[in-house]
């Protein structure tokens, strides 16, 4: 342990330096205003959450403790974790900026970001802690061939924990250049080396209490801007009618700004979009890893039931903000508002997305903003760290311990694995990150949650309910969701022709999931009622033990033995 | 599991009850907010008229406001109104199951 505090002490004084000398940099190249109180807060909470992370490591010692926490996280402390998981820097930023730009239409989205949690408290939530273990991976290859179904698993974890590295190291990358002042290239690196330290020496439990404090700050943050801008908005009177008004009178958009507008416009868009986000969130691994460090399932409902709450609130909140920020920062005397050089049209000073930030400082001044820039940041980090571990975790549980070794590897070995695989993608997770710098990642978002929904969600769900499936049917549907959802965003308008330019899309929509869902759930219907073979026939039979389980909790994973 | 440890636990007519209670009220439930949110998609692609009517006589807030929170606040009622009967009655069933099997 020794060696591990002169780690950590000189881990975080380099970090210190380093932070102080590219602010330093930045601040004669760029003329930038160098936040102090920004880079305070944010060391403070670097500081607490490497301490957390030594706690931590003292505690993880089993494969159990690292994967899961031990199973010790109470239903309100991962409900907790979960929202904050959940709440990224670019869901608090990015909506909170489409409502400053488009008003109502932003609550769209909020809408469709939360109504996938009731339906994985009723379809999945308990079946997913009385089967599981560590990862989904092991309800999906619960009475199925294991090198493949794992595999497969495997497979459609990294690529949507790849795709959703890249938004969020982009976004880190330039979120930190705006609000600190710091070089993109450090940012990334910071982020890439924090969430190595944390995950590698604590595991599940440090990025637990990670996600938590970070979410009771995001949390604490957005009501206090919300209120804040609420209570400046309307000269004391708190009243919402009031916000409104102002923002309409403001607004370039005027009365249309209170009603739905451009967003939602083929009716075949809109559903497909919904289903994306709804059925998207139950494919996430670093999501579904969550219901197994609760003890039983008890527990793992009521962590849906807090998350579904913090979330819902946490929405709100960013509505409020996109209208208040509408008020204090959109009239030209306010001061936050600049010339674009290009257009001539008078924007937000460092763009949309920065709608939330700039209202921190004009409700509280330098204070405020430098709280709510550190609480950004350390929502990045905690995000990649909890993104970090799922993929370590389908590297080493999966493919390594179940796939490569046949389940005949002992525990350390497997840990050991898992903590090298954290490394690689730590470094992996820097590197996309300069390598995507000067891309639009945009729809990164959407694309991550079309695969999640389309090859991740059919299998999980069928496997639950669908007795008659078989290892060749949830094979065939399981990679046909994952290749077809991917191609159709490729061949469609938002990568096609926006990013490649290569023209008129060949595939019409923007939102896949519609049908690449169709086509998983066609081709795990088909490739299992054509399946005789034996194996098959086992398969089916298997399951009448596997519902047993996954209605009663009897036999599952670290529940009370009679 | 063994395979007679499965044969009882199917033979108990508890088993039956918790199951088929729990899965009707899931799915209640599940179809009940999958009916609010596609309702609230669809009344968007079709008719958005009606989210922008004021909410009362001179108002700037229009009912789409109450509407889009109503969907939220929804989703919480829904999952509150699950984990109470889940952790009560549910949960009183399946530790009833295990006593009388285990």
């Amino acid at each position: 342990m020794r060696l591990w505090q002169n780690a950590l002490t000189a881990i975080v004084l380099s970090l210190v330096a380093g932070a102080a000398l590219a602010a330093g940099d930045m601040g004669e190249v760029k003329k930038q205003a160098v936040n102090i109180p920004a880079i305070v807060m944010f060391l403070a909470f670097v500081a607490g959450t490497l301490g957390i992370t030594y706690w931590a490591a003292q505690r993880t010692k089993t494969a159990k403790d690292f994967y899961s926490a031990g199973g010790g996280i109470t239903g309100f402390q991962n409900g907790l974790a979960i929202a904050g998981d959940y709440m990224s820097a670019a869901s608090f930023l990015g909506i909170s900026g489409l409502v400053f730009i488009n008003g109502y239409d932003g609550l769209i989205y909020s809408v469709g970001w939360l109504v996938g949690w009731p339906i994985i408290m009723f379809l999945m939530a308990e079946q997913l802690r009385n089967l599981g273990k560590y990862t989904y991976a092991d309800v999906v290859s619960y009475r199925f061939q294991r090198v493949p179904m794992r595999t497969m698993a495997a497979t459609g974890s990294l690529v949507v924990v790849v795709l959703y590295l890249i938004g969020q190291m982009v976004g880190a990358g330039k979120l930190i250049q705006v609000l600190f002042g710091l070089d993109y290239i450090y940012a990334v690196t910071i982020v890439g080396v924090l969430i190595i330290l944390y995950v590698t020496f604590g595991g599940m439990l440090a990025t637990t209490w990670v996600q938590i404090i970070k979410a009771c700050l995001l949390l604490g943050g957005a009501t206090f801007i919300a209120f804040g801008a609420l209570h400046v908005a309307t000269e004391g009177s708190w009243s919402p009618e009031a916000l409104f008004r102002k923002a309409t009178e403001i607004h370039a958009k005027k009365d249309a700004l209170m009603r739905p507008g451009v967003l939602v416009t083929s009716p075949i868009e809109a559903i497909s979009l919904g289903l994306a986000l709804m059925f998207g969130t139950a494919g996430l691994p670093h999501i579904l890893m969550r219901f197994f460090t609760v003890p039983n399932a008890t527990e793992a409902r009521k962590s849906v039931f807090y998350a579904t709450g913090f979330i819902g609130y946490f929405y709100i909140l960013t509505f409020l903000i996109g209208f208040g920020a509408i008020v204090l920062l959109m009239p030209e005397t306010s001061g936050y508002m600049v010339t674009d050089p290009k257009t001539g049209a008078l924007a937000l000073k460092g763009g949309q997305n920065m709608a939330a930030v700039q209202l921190a400082s004009a409700v509280g001044g330098n204070l405020l903003l430098g709280f709510i820039s550190a609480v950004a940041f350390a929502t990045i980090l905690a995000v990649v760290s909890g993104l970090t571990l799922a993929g370590a975790s389908a590297i080493s549980h999966d493919l390594y311990a179940n796939v490569w070794a046949h389940g005949n590897v002992d525990e350390q070995q497997e840990v050991r694995v898992s903590k090298m695989a954290t490394v690689v993608l730590g470094i992996i997770a820097i590197l996309l990150g300069i390598a995507f710098e000067q891309q639009n990642v945009a729809y990164l978002v959407g694309l991550t949650f079309a695969v999640a929904a389309s090859a991740n969600f059919p299998i999980l769900i069928m496997s639950i309910y669908y007795g008659k499936m078989t290892t060749k049917g949830a094979l065939l549907g399981g990679w046909l969701g994952l290749v077809t959802s991917t191609l159709f965003v490729i061949l469609g308008p938002t990568v096609w022709t926006d990013v490649l330019k290569f023209g008129a899309a060949i595939f019409p929509f923007k939102n896949p999931a519609l049908f690449s869902m169709i086509i998983a759930f066609v081709g795990i219907w088909l490739g299992s009622i054509m399946d005789n073979s034996e194996q098959g026939k086992r398969e089916c039979e298997s399951f009448e033990a596997q519902d047993v389980r996954c209605q009663t909790g009897i036999g599952a994973e670290g529940a009370a033995s009679h | 599991m063994q395979q007679d440890l499965v044969r009882a636990i199917k033979s108990n007519p508890k088993y039956h009850e918790l199951v088929s209670k729990r899965a009707k009220f899931a799915w209640i439930l599940a179809i009940l907010m999958l009916l609010i949110y596609y309702g609230f998609i669809l009344i968007i692609a079709f008719n958005k008229e009606f989210l922008s009517q004021h909410l009362w006589e001179g108002s700037i807030t229009t009912v789409g406001i109450p509407v889009g929170l109503g969907v939220i606040i929804s989703a919480f009622i829904l999952t509150g109104i699950y984990v109470f009967r889940a952790n009560s009655e549910f949960d009183r069933l399946t530790a009833e199951i295990k006593e009388e099997v285990l």
